[in-house]
């Protein structure tokens, strides 16, 4: 059962194209962009995390199969950020009802 | 394997989520944290374990077209690269964090504003670099087993799934580093 064999050279290309990408990062964390820099820095994360992915990994010549358990994880993962994210932004935004804090006070007493 | 990365995936989303709140919760501390961790030797480290897995990827091809020589060759050098990765964080990170009392719980002896915070911040640093370095002592017991077998000749064109297998593992803790040294080095802001 012989996979797709890769050519030795794509291999080292991707290589470049990682270390090149880590430089930009840590030189882009040298400039101020403001919250862009956050972005920045994770926009090229996943870059790098896609060309592993797709070329050391060998994603891009897998089975739908297994791309589709590597979207899986990544869909649970953007549910857990995405729901715990929503909750806790969103916590301040209504008051405490003031017949609430009266029972609350009631309690205590 | 690939079931076993997505469940890797779940375990270490879970962590990276946690640290996402409480650097909202608390963002100049771990703002400061970020500042205090070295980003020359951060880089080096994510250079040591990129070369390794390219290594490792031409470790796979070796074992494809059955050439065993070459494939022991690049194991023992994705071994060796590993463990350079896990030399440089222990002995050389987290010996200076220590030694300038930045270890929480063991040796920390900054008490200026918000230490607190920054004291959480170092135990997310330690943690997660922590799990990540446990991932990569797996991966060296992995990779000696699989040196072992390869100098054996157990594996051959047809036969190399244990190679590939392996490979995906050690991309996935490569992979981890990836979104790790951003978070921890970089995303503080280095002006």
């Amino acid at each position: 059962m012989v996979g797709h064999v890769v050519h030795k050279k794509l291999y080292f290309l991707v290589f470049a194209g990682l270390i090149g990408l880590t430089a930009l990062t840590t030189g882009v964390a040298f400039i101020d962009l403001g919250k862009w820099n956050t972005l920045a820095a994770l926009a090229i994360a996943v870059c790098k995390a896609s060309l592993v992915v797709l070329f050391f990994m060998h994603l891009r010549w897998s089975s739908g199969l297994m791309r589709m358990v590597l979207l899986a994880a990544f869909v649970w993962f953007a549910i857990l950020v995405a729901l715990t994210l929503s909750d806790e932004f969103t916590r301040q935004w209504t008051p405490v009802p003031s017949s609430w804090e009266a029972q609350i006070h009631q309690t205590i007493r | 394997m690939w079931v076993f990365l997505a469940t890797e995936v779940m375990f270490f989303g879970g962590l990276f989520t946690a640290y996402i709140i409480y650097r909202n919760f608390y963002l100049s501390a771990f703002e400061a944290g970020s500042r205090l961790l070295n980003v020359k030797i951060g880089a080096a480290n994510t250079a040591v374990l990129l070369c390794s897995s390219l290594t490792m990827a031409l470790g796979v091809r070796a074992a494809q077209l059955g050439k065993k020589k070459l494939l022991v060759t690049f194991l023992v050098l994705t071994l060796l690269l590993g463990l350079a990765f896990i030399g440089i964080k222990l002995g050389l990170e987290w010996r200076h964090d220590y030694l300038e009392g930045f270890a929480p719980g063991v040796n920390w002896t900054f008490h200026g504003p918000d230490w607190r915070h920054l004291e959480l911040f170092f135990c997310f640093y330690f943690f997660l670099t922590g799990i990540h370095a446990l991932h990569m002592l797996i991966g060296v017991g992995i990779l000696t087993t699989l040196i072992i077998m390869a100098g054996r000749g157990r594996f051959s064109p047809q036969r190399y799934n244990p190679v590939e297998v392996s490979g995906l593992y050690w991309h996935f803790v490569d992979i981890v580093w990836i979104f790790l040294y951003p978070l921890l080095y970089l995303i503080g802001g280095r002006y």
